[in-house]
């Protein structure tokens, strides 16, 4: 067996992921009757779907042949994902200033052009300034310019 | 004469020196971000969204339909100069475009597409304001049968319409309905697949979601085949289309329109639909096809004026059944609930000032884009001109901040970074985002009225099938599946989509 189409393979894969975690999870919901649906009734019936569909694809997988999906972009999705995840730590103890310096140094470690230039720190401080101008000051977002940390 | 006083009415509104500064700003506002390669529509206003949650109701949604025109405006000036289309609508405007921008012709290119967009956007309006009034009554007597049907017929038409496999758009239709169903479930109270997290139980925010799949997907997947674009700098220059160019780009701009505007109104991908079909009608129908590919400019009047005006006609499920036939459509119908309003039939009998006034701005909006587009020339070309790895940091900046200030919470940006992740597999599997994201919208929706239907009909689902107008609906849904999975037919599907690649 060879998997001749690596796109509706993993697809297929992640089809059955989600729809086995539904049916899982869906299990404790009342289905309810016709009339009076339960909780349970929609989500069962999708998730069931769902995981024909990703057999489906599975199975053509092995069948019809398709295009390879290509090497897995670590690195950019790691500093991407990551500096959200970094943002989303350091905005209530360290504040909006650090988190931003953080998300926006850490995502752009993950370009291929990432070096130090003085017109990319100055770019970054003007966006910082922007940021907090516009959305703390001017729209009023709750976020502190300076977390707990900072007894702010 | 009905129509005109309502025009008037929403003039009235429309024209207030606040909401025409809400519509500049929304239309330069839009543009600008829209330029920006590898950001379209949907995830412009995902991240705008947010700057407009202060405004009152009829200035936030003038706002966000001038972002939208901006979007879609700023995309075909980066596919015409740079050769990279920021949404899948302006590909074919690539294809011709840059040729002539190539040739030294951009500024014609640039204007003839300005023109085209702003006729069709003209026609779209009359079209929207003389059908909507109508189609909403026929809305009112819709009951819950009937609305189960469209939904259905809405989601098939998305399969039908989705470019790539017919079992993908399938799978993520299904799949977009399933997360559309995180949430506590109004009938019971019961939380569904919130794994115990607070944030969870009150269901996962479109906007959320949007800009993870839509904003950081799309990133993560530029950055894996980052290179250094080469911008056309050559000056911009000679903005006026000649004579025979508009003897030239009569006829295809009409037959874009109208092509556009039938193809906008059903649901899934309008707009990019109506330009592949229409750049294919012109190739076929022009005595000029040789030139085609190679810079000429129909290639450019015929698929621009199809999708903007594809683009105003998506309006129109919108605004008179609250069903979202785009993504856009679907984001536009969160901020009308985040505004208080509920989408429907009625909002053009309970509020006219507010329903008229966005029909009037639409128009207003093609006028702003004209007048501001080709003047402001040179800071579009600029914008452009910033390289990728200066830009992608700020836009993350902007989802980071547009999502946790939906509802002031870190766990937002948490899930935004889940669904990046997620937006990076699909594109890595060839899964299509947008029917996931009109099943996500649609998901809620249809289970509600599923229930409802049923309800009344004591549990008997022939309810569906006696009721006239839904027996049609499902019907249509069938048939339109059977053709599409014909074989003869699907090789045509197949071919019309082919132009993409």
């Amino acid at each position: 067996m060879v998997i001749k189409n690596q796109k509706d393979f993993g697809a297929g894969v992640l089809y059955v992921a989600f729809g086995a975690v539904g049916y899982y999870i869906a299990r404790d919901y009342g289905m309810g009757q016709a009339s009076r649906m339960g909780p349970g009734y929609f989500p069962t019936v999708l998730s069931v779907l769902l995981m024909l569909f990703g057999f489906a694809a599975v199975i053509r997988s092995f069948i019809a042949p398709g295009e390879g999906i290509g090497g897995f972009a670590w690195k950019p999705t790691l500093f991407v994902v990551g500096s959200n995840v970094v943002f989303g730590l350091l905005l209530i103890p360290a504040g909006l200033i650090i988190a931003l310096i953080a998300l926006c140094l850490i995502s752009a470690a993950g370009s291929h052009y990432f070096k130090f230039e003085w017109k990319a720190v100055g770019a970054l401080v003007l966006l910082v300034v922007f940021c907090a101008l516009v959305f703390v000051k001017g729209l009023g977002v709750p976020m502190p310019l300076l977390g707990t940390w900072f007894g702010g | 004469m009905e129509l005109l006083a309502n025009l008037w009415l929403g003039a009235q509104t429309a024209m207030s020196l606040t909401n025409l500064f809400y519509c500049l700003l929304g239309c330069f506002l839009g543009t600008a971000i829209g330029v920006l390669p590898g950001l379209g529509p949907v995830a412009t206003i995902a991240m705008l969204l947010p700057v407009t949650f202060g405004l009152p109701p009829v200035s936030a949604l003038i706002m966000l339909s001038g972002i939208y025109y901006g979007a879609q405006y700023g995309g075909s000036t980066t596919a015409i100069l740079v050769n990279l289309p920021g949404e899948s609508s302006s590909v074919v405007t690539a294809l011709d475009g840059y040729q002539l921008a190539r040739q030294g012709h951009a500024g014609r290119a640039l204007a003839v597409a300005a023109i085209g967009s702003f006729f069709a956007g003209t026609v779209c309006t009359l079209l929207i304001a003389l059908f909507a009034p109508p189609l909403a009554e026929v809305a009112l007597k819709f009951g819950p049968a009937e609305y189960f049907s469209l939904m259905v017929l809405g989601l098939v038409a998305s399969i039908v319409l989705a470019s790539g496999s017919l079992l993908h758009a399938l799978g993520m239709i299904i799949l977009g309905l399933l997360l559309g169903l995180v949430g506590t479930d109004v009938n019971s109270g019961t939380a569904r697949y919130s794994f115990n997290v607070p944030e969870l139980a009150d269901g996962i925010s479109f906007v959320t979601v949007a800009m993870g799949v839509f904003g950081l997907g799309e990133i993560i997947a530029n950055l894996a085949h980052e290179q250094t674009r080469s911008v056309l700098m050559a000056k911009v220059k000679g903005l006026m289309p000649t004579k025979e160019d508009w003897k030239v780009i009569i006829a295809p701009i009409l037959r874009g329109t109208s092509l556009g505007a039938v193809l906008g109104i059903l649901p899934g991908g309008g707009a990019m639909l109506a330009s592949f079909s229409a750049y294919a009608l012109e190739k076929k129908v022009s005595k000029n096809s040789a030139m085609f590919g190679k810079g000429a400019i129909e290639g450019v009047a015929a698929p621009e004026a199809a999708n903007n005006a594809g683009a105003q006609t998506s309006f129109i499920p919108m605004l008179t059944l609250g069903i979202p036939s785009n993504p856009v459509m679907a984001l536009m119908i969160g901020a009308m609930i985040i505004q208080g309003i509920q989408p429907g039939p009625s909002v053009m009998t309970e509020q006219p000032a507010l329903f008229w006034g966005i029909v009037v701005s639409m128009w207003v909006g093609n006028v702003m884009l004209l007048i501001l587009n080709l003047p402001l020339i040179g800071l579009w070309v600029k914008m452009i001109s910033v390289p990728y790895h200066f830009l992608y940091p700020a836009i993350l900046v902007f989802c980071a901040i547009g999502t946790f200030s939906l509802s002031n919470s870190v766990f937002d940006v948490y899930l935004m970074a889940v669904f990046g992740f997620l937006g990076y597999l699909f594109h890595k599997f060839g899964c299509e985002p947008a029917p996931m994201m009109l099943g996500f919208i649609l998901g809620p929706m249809m289970e509600e009225f599923l229930r409802r239907a049923l309800l009344l009909s004591k549990g008997d689902p022939m309810i569906l099938i006696t009721r006239p107008i839904s027996a049609t609906m499902l019907g249509l849904s069938l048939v339109a599946l059977f053709i599409v999975l014909t074989p003869a037919l699907r090789k045509k599907r197949e071919e019309a989509f082919a132009e993409e690649g």
